[in-house]
């Protein structure tokens, strides 16, 4: 059955820039405009914007909307006061991730969880069906566009006062109310701008005239994976739980939330396999779902656009996780030799 | 800057968007500037190896951009005599060039009345107007 794709309130913009549209997640969004490349070094030495406006809003409101997401999340958001933010996971019975997300603390009885496009109807579920007395739980994602803007002269570009990462403030650009998080995708520093969907346009042509250059979802999935940053539906799911895949970090083992249990019993254990970054040492370009020696699998892969050289991130067995350590990896019938190296895979110099 | 879009006349075309520059009873084969723009910047060309055999209509090696992966078709068979080392090592010379610098093999032909069933330019932009 033929499914119409939803379109961003800047659809009509990326198409006068010329950029190539894709369905992703069930949108019609932009992959690249000039090219993949260049889009991706602009991020690294400049300044770029993506359109992220298909990403999900949800909103928990209420005297137990601290105490329900706490339940439901594996950070721990007494960590966070209002005016900060925390990257953490929705979790599942059997210890698996749901979804990726950002709480935004709003207040002290009100949060913003934003999320993954292709999760949003499933995570809104999720949590609405826990939803307790004095905890209201709303999809607000038609409200809102959200602009991220990267790079190591993002904040200046938009001029904006220096703050600290994962945290947020009210502010206005041009005169367009938007929230600025210090939060991104892209291992640059920058931030993700929220406004009402009514105003995404005049938000987009203020940033764009400030000369941040328009990048698509291409250069977003490079510049990700050369931090190692995992995507969901690639490198995590609801299968996998957040040891193997290296994020135990984001899991407050001392709390009570949805699988802790199997998490914990996974990290006393030790994990059988382990989400590895891995470079190629002869020229391939590793891809989703190629097969790694010994049990292995790509889970993500492309070409490193500041290294030049394929990079990737994949499962192995424990074994041969440590950095350093050789993989094979089947390229379309040819054995191609990888290593194992540390987080991040690519990290400026100096 | 990658090249404008164009279709020398001078050229054989294969409908996988191949073209095929007939010299004597040698050939030079590439891919056209619509597959090169379609790919996006290439960044990796897995070339077939001097003194393989390729087969008109089968792929003879692969090229690659960031986000995808892409079979090269014979437009002819043949001998592989030349692989373009220049191409292997900076895959971004076809987007550059692709009728020129950004060949990628020199074949001997095996069967030279295969050239007969390639497409001339006129009809070469045929196909292109159904894509």
């Amino acid at each position: 059955m033929a499914q119409t794709l939803q379109r961003t309130p800047l659809h009509d913009r990326h198409v006068e820039l010329g950029a190539r549209m894709v369905p992703f997640a069930g949108w019609e969004m932009p992959v690249q405009y000039e090219g993949v490349i260049q889009e991706h070094r602009a991020v690294r030495t400049d300044a770029g914007v993506f359109d992220v406006s298909h990403m999900g809003e949800i909103e928990v409101e209420g005297p137990q909307a601290h105490a329900l997401l706490q339940s439901l999340l594996s950070n721990d958001l007494d960590k966070i006061a209002p005016g900060e933010a925390q990257y953490t996971l929705l979790t599942n019975e059997r210890g698996g991730i749901i979804d990726d997300v950002i709480a935004y603390r709003l207040g002290e009885c009100r949060y913003l969880v934003v999320v993954n496009a292709s999760n949003r109807e499933a995570d809104y579920r999720w949590i609405k069906e826990r939803e307790v007395r004095g905890s209201e739980v709303t999809d607000v994602s038609a409200e809102y566009a959200l602009l991220a803007v990267q790079g190591p002269r993002a904040i200046e570009r938009l001029g904006l006062p220096p703050a600290k990462a994962f945290t947020f403030a009210e502010s206005s650009i041009d005169g367009i109310d938007v929230m600025v998080n210090r939060t991104g995708y892209t291992g640059e520093d920058g931030c993700e701008l929220l406004c009402m969907d009514e105003d995404a346009v005049a938000l987009w042509d203020a940033v764009l005239a400030r000369g941040v250059v328009p990048c698509g979802l291409g250069a977003r999935d490079t510049l990700r994976l050369e931090v190692c940053y995992p995507l969901h539906g690639n490198d995590i799911g609801p299968d996998t739980d957040p040891i193997s895949a290296a994020l135990g970090w984001t899991c407050a083992l001392g709390k009570e939330f949805t699988g802790v249990d199997v998490i914990r019993r996974v990290k006393d254990e030790g994990p059988q396999r382990k989400l590895v970054p891995f470079v190629m040492e002869e020229r391939a370009i590793p891809r989703q779902g190629m097969a790694i020696e010994g049990g292995g699998e790509v889970t993500s892969g492309t070409h490193s656009p500041m290294l030049d050289v394929g990079i990737g991130m994949g499962y192995v067995p424990a074994a041969q996780a440590a950095p350093g350590a050789p993989l094979a990896i089947d390229v379309r019938g040819k054995t191609r030799t990888a290593r194992v190296v540390t987080r991040p895979i690519y990290k400026r110099e100096g | 800057m990658a090249a404008v879009e164009s279709y020398p006349d001078d050229l054989k075309y294969h409908e996988e968007h191949d073209w095929a520059r007939i010299e004597g009873d040698e050939a030079v084969l590439g891919i056209t500037w619509f597959a090169a723009d379609a790919l996006g910047e290439l960044v990796h060309f897995e070339p077939p190896q001097a003194g393989a055999t390729i087969t008109k209509d089968s792929s003879y090696g692969e090229v690659e951009s960031v986000k995808a992966v892409s079979d090269v078709i014979a437009p002819l068979s043949g001998e592989v005599l030349e692989v373009n080392q220049k191409v292997v090592d900076a895959p971004e010379t076809v987007n550059l060039d692709p009728y020129g610098d950004g060949w990628l093999i020199r074949i001997r032909m095996s069967n030279a009345s295969e050239t007969d069933a390639l497409l001339d330019v006129s009809a070469y932009k045929t196909v292109l107007a159904d894509q």
